[in-house]
C-alpha cells in the first residue's frame, strides 16, 4: 500500500510542481523586418516587433519598441529602446542625430554607445541574426543602474 | 498504510508497562495516544468481528472507498490547472493533457477511476442484494447505500461535461434535457441544471461546484453515515448466517479481510494505472454549439437510460421516463421495508432475487443493445468512427495556449515567424472564405472546415479538382447529385468563390 502511495505521488509531484520545474522557453525570437530594408541604413529607424509571454495555458502578445542601426563596425544591431537607467522610452533625435532619454536626459550615440547624463552604459543591444532575408531578435528585459548589461531572468 | 500502523499492530492488545524500552518511536507514539486514545481506535477498527470470517465476497465496500479516495486525490490536482469557464475549460483540459508533467496519465487516471466508481458500485450492490446482507434492521445502511449509488452517478455526469469538449458538450445537452420532458416541474429541473435555457459558462459553474464541493461533500457525509451504521449493525456474515444474531464464529477484520480488501486495492492500481498509462482518455475539439452534425453518445454507464429512452415517444414519454424508472429506483430503495424476512438464502427468496435479476439483465441488454444499434447503423457509426478520428486528431495536435491582446497583424506575423505556419492564421482572402462558409451554414452538411460528413463529401482541399471559374460553374449550375443532397442555389461572386477556394485549401 505504502508503494502504491508512492506510485501515485511521483506523479502527483511531477504534476504540481510542472510550472516550477519546466524549462521555460528562452525569448523566442521575434521578426523585425526584412533585412534588405535596412542595407541602406543611414540613421536608427524604430520597430516594433511582436513578443510573446507564456503565462501557463494563456500566452500574450505584446508590442515592443526597437532600434535597427549599425554598430561601430557597420554591422545592423537592435537595440531595445528602454533606458538603461531608470527605464523610460528614448526616441530618436533626428536632427541632432542621438538618442535624447526624456526623462533624465541621458544621451546616446547612433549605435547607442552612452554619450552623456546618468545612464550606467549604454542602449542595451538584442541578439539579432539574419535568418532567410529577414532581421529577426530575441527582445529581452535587462537590469537597470547596472554599468554591466545583465538580463532579467 | 503505513509502515509504522503495521508495526503497530503486530504488538499484543495490552499497552506496554510504562518505563519498558521498547522500539525507538515508541515513546512519541505513547506521547500521542495518550492525546488521542489513537491506539484504541485503531484497534476498534481493526478487530471488528466477522461472522464465518474473511471473504473475497466482502471486499467491494472498501475497494469503492480505495477508488473514492483517489478520485478526491487526482480531483484536487486536476484544479490546480483547470478553470470551470467557457473560454478556458478545453484549453486548460488541452493544457493538462498535452503539456503538464504526468497530466494525461492523471486526467485518465480520474476519468477510468469514474467508471471503476460505477463497476465496483454495481459490484457491491450485487453483493449485498444476493447476500440478503439488507436484512435485519439495516434498513438505513441500505438507504444510505442508495443515496451514495445515485451520488456516484452524479459525480460521473456533472464531471462529465467539465472538458467542454464535443462529446461532453453533446453527451450534457441530451443529458440534462432529459428531465424536461416531465409534465409540470420538467422545465424548470432543466434550467436549474443549466443555470439559464441553454448550455454555456454558468452551466460548466454550476457542474463544477457540484463535482467539486457539493456531491463530494455530501459524499464524505453519507459514507460516514454508511460506514456508522456498518459498525452498529455489524457484518452480516454469509447468507446462511442470521443477520440479527449473528451465531457462526467470528474473526477479526485485522488481518485476513485487510489483505483482501488490500489485494482489490493493489488489482485496482494496477488496471487503472495500466489503462491511464497504455490508453489515455482522449479529448476531443472544443465544444462546437452550432455543429449540427454531431451525434451525442453517453458514456457507457448512461447507455442504457439512452437505449431506454428511444422506445418512449408522444405520450409514452411520460411512463417511459415519469413512470418506470422512479418506480424502480422506489423499489430499489425500499428493498429492506418490503423484503422483512430475514431468510437470506437467494435461492429461498425468488420474487426479490428474480426482480433484481431480471432489471439488471434489463439493463445490461439495454447497454449492448445501444452499442449493437448504433454498429449495424452505416451512417451512425461513420459518424461516430469520424468523432472518435476527431478525437484522436485532435490529441496529436502540439498544445496552442490561448492568446491574449493580440493585434491581427502580429498574429498573422507570428504565425509567418513560427517554424510551422498555423492553418488558422493565413491570409485575409483565406478569412473571408472562412466568413463565407460561416455564414452560408456549409458546415451543416460538408462539417467543420470542410471535412466532410455521411451528408455530403468532403470540400476541404477541393482547389485540387475545380479553379475559380470551374467552382463558379459549379454553384451556377448544380449537378443532380448535388440536387439530390439538397444542396441550396447559392448566387456566389467570383470574389466570394475565390476566398472559399483559397479558405478550403487552407483545411486539412
Amino acid at each position: 500500500m505504502t508503494g502504491a502511495a508512492a506510485l501515485l505521488a511521483i506523479p502527483l509531484a511531477r504534476f504540481a510542481l510542472y510550472p516550477i520545474l519546466a524549462k521555460s522557453d528562452d525569448a523566442d525570437w521575434s521578426d523585425v523586418g526584412p533585412a534588405s530594408d535596412f542595407a541602406s541604413l543611414s540613421d536608427p529607424v524604430q520597430k516594433m516587433v511582436t513578443i510573446s509571454q507564456v503565462d501557463g495555458w494563456r500566452a500574450s502578445l505584446s508590442q515592443k519598441a526597437v532600434y535597427v542601426t549599425k554598430d561601430s563596425q557597420g554591422q545592423l544591431e537592435v537595440l531595445s529602446a528602454i533606458c538603461p537607467h531608470l527605464g523610460c522610452q528614448v526616441p530618436w533625435n533626428a536632427e541632432k542625430k542621438a538618442f535624447f532619454c526624456p526623462c533624465h536626459g541621458s544621451v546616446f550615440a547612433p549605435d547607442g554607445a552612452r554619450v552623456s547624463g546618468p545612464t550606467p552604459r549604454g542602449l542595451d543591444s538584442l541578439e539579432s541574426a539574419v535568418q532567410d532575408g529577414r532581421l529577426k531578435a530575441r527582445y529581452q528585459y535587462f537590469r537597470q543602474l547596472l554599468p554591466d548589461k545583465e538580463p532579467v531572468s | 498504510m503505513s509502515a509504522d500502523d503495521e508495526h503497530e499492530m503486530t504488538e499484543p492488545s495490552v499497552p506496554a508497562p510504562v518505563g519498558k524500552k521498547t522500539a525507538p518511536g515508541s515513546a512519541l507514539r505513547e506521547w500521542i495516544d495518550q492525546r488521542t486514545g489513537l491506539n484504541k481506535l485503531i484497534r476498534a477498527a481493526l478487530d471488528e468481528p466477522i461472522p464465518g470470517g474473511a471473504r473475497y465476497a466482502y471486499i467491494f465496500g472498501s475497494g469503492l472507498l480505495f477508488v473514492f479516495l483517489t478520485q478526491i486525490i487526482t480531483g484536487t490536482f486536476l484544479a490546480l490547472y483547470y478553470v470551470p469557464s467557457v473560454d478556458h475549460a478545453h484549453t486548460t483540459v488541452a493544457y493538462i493533457t498535452k503539456q503538464v508533467a504526468a497530466g494525461a496519465f492523471l486526467r485518465s487516471l480520474h476519468v477510468y477511476g469514474a467508471s471503476a466508481m460505477v463497476i465496483i458500485a454495481v459490484l457491491h450492490i450485487c453483493q449485498t442484494f444476493l447476500y440478503g446482507s439488507y436484512k435485519g434492521r439495516r434498513e438505513l445502511m441500505w438507504l444510505s447505500g442508495s443515496i451514495l449509488f445515485a451520488l456516484v452517478l452524479g459525480m460521473a455526469f456533472t464531471g462529465y461535461l467539465l472538458p467542454w469538449d464535443q462529446k461532453a458538450y453533446f453527451a450534457t445537452a441530451v443529458g440534462t434535457n432529459v428531465p424536461s420532458e416531465l409534465p409540470l416541474v420538467g422545465n424548470t429541473v432543466k434550467i436549474l441544471m443549466r443555470g439559464g435555457t441553454e448550455l454555456g459558462t454558468l452551466t460548466i459553474s454550476r457542474f463544477f461546484v457540484a463535482h467539486v464541493f457539493f456531491i463530494p461533500g455530501l459524499m464524505l457525509l453519507f459514507i460516514s453515515t454508511h460506514l456508522f451504521l456498518f459498525r452498529k449493525a455489524g457484518p452480516a456474515g454469509p447468507p446462511s448466517e442470521n443477520p440479527l444474531h449473528p451465531g457462526l464464529p467470528t474473526e477479526p477484520f485485522y488481518p485476513r479481510q485487510v489483505i483482501k480488501d488490500m489485494l482489490l486495492a493493489l488489482v485496482l492500481i494496477i488496471i487503472l494505472a495500466s489503462l491511464a498509462y497504455f490508453y489515455p482518455a482522449a479529448l476531443g475539439p472544443q465544444a462546437n454549439p452550432a455543429d449540427t452534425q454531431f451525434l451525442p453518445r453517453p458514456e457507457w454507464y448512461y447507455r442504457s437510460l439512452f437505449q431506454w429512452l428511444k422506445y418512449w415517444q408522444g405520450n409514452g414519454v411520460l411512463i417511459g421516463i415519469g413512470v418506470i424508472p422512479p418506480l424502480i429506483a422506489f423499489l430499489f430503495v425500499a428493498v429492506p421495508f418490503l423484503d422483512r424476512r430475514l431468510e437470506r438464502r437467494p435461492w429461498k427468496r425468488p420474487v426479490a432475487v428474480g426482480l433484481f435479476g431480471f432489471v439488471l439483465l434489463g439493463i445490461v441488454v439495454l447497454e449492448v443493445l445501444s452499442y449493437y444499434d448504433d454498429a449495424h447503423n452505416p451512417t451512425i457509426a461513420r459518424q461516430l468512427a469520424l468523432q472518435d478520428q476527431q478525437a484522436r486528431d485532435f490529441m496529436h495536435e502540439p498544445f496552442k495556449p490561448e492568446m491574449e491582446g493580440a493585434p491581427p497583424a502580429a498574429l498573422s506575423l507570428m504565425a509567418s515567424a513560427a517554424p510551422t505556419p498555423d492553418p488558422e492564421g493565413d491570409s485575409a482572402l483565406a478569412g473571408a472564405g472562412k466568413a463565407i462558409f460561416e455564414s452560408h451554414a456549409c458546415m451543416a452538411c460538408h462539417g467543420q472546415g470542410g471535412a466532410g460528413t455521411p451528408l455530403a463529401p468532403k470540400i476541404a482541399g477541393i482547389g485540387q479538382k475545380y479553379n475559380a471559374d470551374q467552382l463558379l460553374n459549379l454553384f451556377n449550375h448544380p449537378t443532380a447529385n448535388m440536387d439530390a443532397g439538397h444542396m441550396p442555389h447559392f448566387q456566389f461572386t467570383p470574389d466570394d468563390v475565390k476566398a472559399l477556394l483559397a479558405y478550403l485549401d487552407s483545411q486539412p
